[in-house]
């Protein structure tokens, strides 16, 4: 019964730290262009210029 | 290019961001993305901002019951497979502490809906919900405190969890479809340029301008109010409020109307009728009191529970009441009360209009046909008449010349002529030879002459486009090369597959007619070729007057057109689609906008309507299938948490499966 007293705190823990993944990942725009990554490849970086995307 | 330091595409929405030099104008940066082949318009100020946030609010409520949902799980599945005493306590406890907060905040927005509705003694999809997560919360809190055998924490959090589910797709579906729409507004004048008594310039917000003030208008800008001209003359593009692409001419004295663009040469304008007061506004202000009736559409999910909430109300009471009579104390008849509203609770029902919705308007989506939200589907599937209007809809509305006669010589001058001005002519034929593969000529002195046309030289010859002498009736332009003259022709085109449309409308049970504005002669020409019947010379009072009557009859007329005339007929019908080349305002007041050529996404829509509402509806008689198996055991006792929990996960995905056949349905459409 021990066990419990890590387990259950660990897997709180585990699943809140994927919670904040989520709404970090939200906040920080990950789900603000799904299909851009995909089409991204066929554009031709000839300059090597930043790739910061700060216009968004 | 020169002072650009970045660029970025949205693809999702759309959108592209450009950092640059405050020097470079948004002008020289659309004219830049034309060159390369992109139109592109600017985002003024972000209409769409309000659903982002709300969509956003969702998928946070999303997430935490996600997160709720696996922890209380994990717990309750130790608590069914036996465990006893004091681990099951700390156990229900834990849940308590994680499920209480998690149902405060996921459950936020039924509890407001349901709320709102209660308060206007309504009730909506929201209410047995929110009564059945309120009440299964606080039963579970209750058997905590005791020390009870059940808790139904993870019942309450699951249902929420499905329902969320249902409504971020719900959600998505619109912000999508609603970038793409706000791709293509933003014409209409949002600014103008006050000139003070002093002569300097003072750049105004539309809503700032006033009665009485000198604007100047440079080419190319869009006007921002009703005013008069009092100096220059030029020509303006009047298609947002007449739908007419020819340019008129405009001098001193002209009335000129909010939502016309500018062509040719600057004019300074005196205002007349400014923002609430403009002739588009009193257009916008006819179609909102048309669009009236269609707001108190009650959607299909409304509509269900309106006839579902009542039934399961009364028998979660009369199990409690006949439990009660039976002798089985109040304590076990409340939890078997609760145990059926949980089991009847509407979490497939949630599911099944928002899954299938969702998944039909991502496949319309992908074939050029941007279906504003659900109550839109649901209406499009009951259209039983389809109105079209002419100029624009049924053709495609702007001048296509006609090139064949070109040699390459000429056109490459021609486009080297025609890429310097806004002319609708020039930039049809602009367009057409660009298709075409060809490349612009160097034209050296190009000058641009209101009401004449282009000249400029080439080679050492003067080279010009200008309009022919003698046909003033017919669009066409005279290219000129030296002393070689050569006359290009335009012409309106038919969109493609409008004779496919009508037929595939007809086997949906629609029948098509025509309303349109213009001349009898050119109406009934078309009317016949297409064998239905039509109305012309029909002016936009009359058009709203027709669909009224349809109405009236209990006919649920399909409306698709799309010049500002249009406007009011579009947001009185039943349901309305415009084409992407349409009036700013006309694609506000459609439920669906399609892009492209076609005219066959019209009827793809109404197909895919038709099959995702034959989808909801299995949906539901699953639904209410599985509730008919299910109540029976609930009300008898039988139905542990354990049942519930998992009785109720089978009916979600199967619920969701049956939905994504849709995606495979629409692009069979294609064939059919």
């Amino acid at each position: 019964m021990t066990g419990l007293a890590f387990l259950i705190p660990i897997a709180l823990l585990m699943g809140l730290a994927g919670l904040a993944a989520f709404l970090w990942a939200m906040r920080n725009g990950q789900y603000e262009d799904l299909d851009g990554a995909a089409n991204r490849i066929l554009i031709d970086e000839d300059d090597g210029e930043d790739e910061t995307g700060e216009g968004l | 290019m020169e002072g650009i330091a970045s660029a970025r595409v949205n693809f999702s929405a759309k959108r592209v961001a450009i950092e640059h030099d405050t020097a470079l104008g948004e002008d020289a940066l659309s004219e830049a993305l034309l060159k390369l082949g992109f139109e592109a318009q600017s985002v003024t100020d972000n209409p769409l901002g309000d659903e982002g946030a709300d969509r956003k609010r969702l998928m946070r409520a999303l997430g935490v019951a996600g997160f709720g949902m696996m922890n209380v799980m994990l717990l309750s599945v130790s608590v069914w497979s036996g465990a006893q005493g004091a681990t099951r306590e700390l156990f229900h406890w834990l849940s308590a502490l994680i499920a209480i907060p998690v149902i405060a905040y996921a459950g936020r927005p039924f509890f407001a809906s349901a709320w709102m509705a209660l308060k206007y003694r309504r009730t909506n999809m929201d209410v047995p919900i929110s009564i059945g997560v309120v009440l299964a919360t606080l039963l579970s809190l209750y058997e905590t405190v005791s020390g009870g055998e059940h808790a139904y924490f993870e019942s309450a959090v699951m249902l929420l969890f499905f329902l969320l589910a249902g409504r971020a797709l719900d959600a998505e579906m619109r912000t999508r479809t609603r970038a793409g729409i706000g791709a293509l507004l933003g014409r209409m004048g949002k600014s103008a340029s006050v000139i003070g008594p002093d002569g300097s310039t003072k750049r105004l917000a539309a809503t700032q301008l006033e009665p009485g003030m000198l604007v100047l208008v440079a080419a190319g800008e869009a006007l921002a109010a009703d005013g008069e001209v009092e100096q220059g003359t030029s020509a303006i593009d009047n298609a947002m409020l007449t739908g007419e692409s020819a340019p008129e001419i405009i001098g001193v004295g002209s009335a000129v109307h909010a939502g016309a663009i500018n062509l040719t040469a600057p004019i300074r304008m005196r205002l007349t009728q400014t923002s609430d007061d403009t002739a588009l506004a009193g257009i916008a202000r006819l179609m909102d009191e048309a669009g009236q009736s269609r707001s108190q559409y009650v959607r299909i999910a409304d509509r269900a529970s309106r006839a579902y909430a009542p039934i399961v109300h009364t028998l979660a009471a009369l199990a409690f009441i006949g439990w009660m009579i039976a002798g089985a104390g109040w304590h076990q008849s409340l939890v078997i009360a609760i145990a059926v509203l949980i089991i009847t609770c509407p979490c497939a029902m949630g599911l099944a209009v928002p899954a299938a919705q969702v998944v039909a308007s991502g496949a319309l989506l992908k074939r050029g046909l941007l279906v504003k939200d659900g109550s839109a589907l649901e209406r499009l599937a009951e259209a039983d008449t389809a109105l079209f209007d002419k100029t624009g809809t049924l053709t495609l509305g702007e001048p296509r010349p006609d090139i064949s006669r070109l040699d390459g010589d000429a056109r490459s001058v021609a486009l080297g002529l025609a890429q310097n001005s806004r002319h609708p002519l020039s930039r049809g034929l602009a367009d057409a030879l660009r298709n075409d593969g060809v490349t612009p000529a160097e034209i050296d002195d190009v000058e641009e002459i209101a009401g004449t046309g282009l000249s400029g030289r080439w080679n050492g010859q003067r080279v010009a486009l200008e309009r022919p002498p003698s046909e003033a009736s017919d669009l066409a332009t005279r290219l000129s090369i030296g002393d070689r003259l050569l006359t290009v022709t335009f012409a309106d085109q038919l969109r493609t597959g409008i004779a496919e449309t009508i037929a595939t409308l007809k086997t949906a049970g629609l029948e098509s007619s025509i309303l349109s504005g213009d001349r009898e002669e050119a109406v009934s020409m078309l009317a016949k070729e297409l064998g239905i019947p039509a109305r012309a010379q029909v002016d936009p009072g009359e058009k709203l007057a027709v669909l009224e009557a349809l109405r009236a009859e209990g006919r649920k007329p399909l409306m698709v057109g799309d010049g500002l005339n249009d406007g009011p007929a579009l947001a009185a019908a039943h349901a309305s689609i415009a084409p992407g080349t349409a009036s700013d305002a006309s694609q506000q007041a459609a439920d669906a906008v399609f892009v492209g050529e076609g005219l066959l996404p019209v009827a793809l829509a109404v197909q895919v309507a038709q099959r995702t509402m034959g989808v909801v509806r299995q949906n539901f008689i699953f639904a209410i299938g599985y509730n008919a198996l299910a109540v029976p055991l609930a009300v008898l006792g039988y139905v542990t948490p354990l049942i519930a929990a998992i009785a109720m996960s089978i009916s979600s995905i199967v619920v969701v499966g049956n939905s994504l056949r849709l995606a495979r349905s629409a692009r069979a459409g294609r064939s059919a």
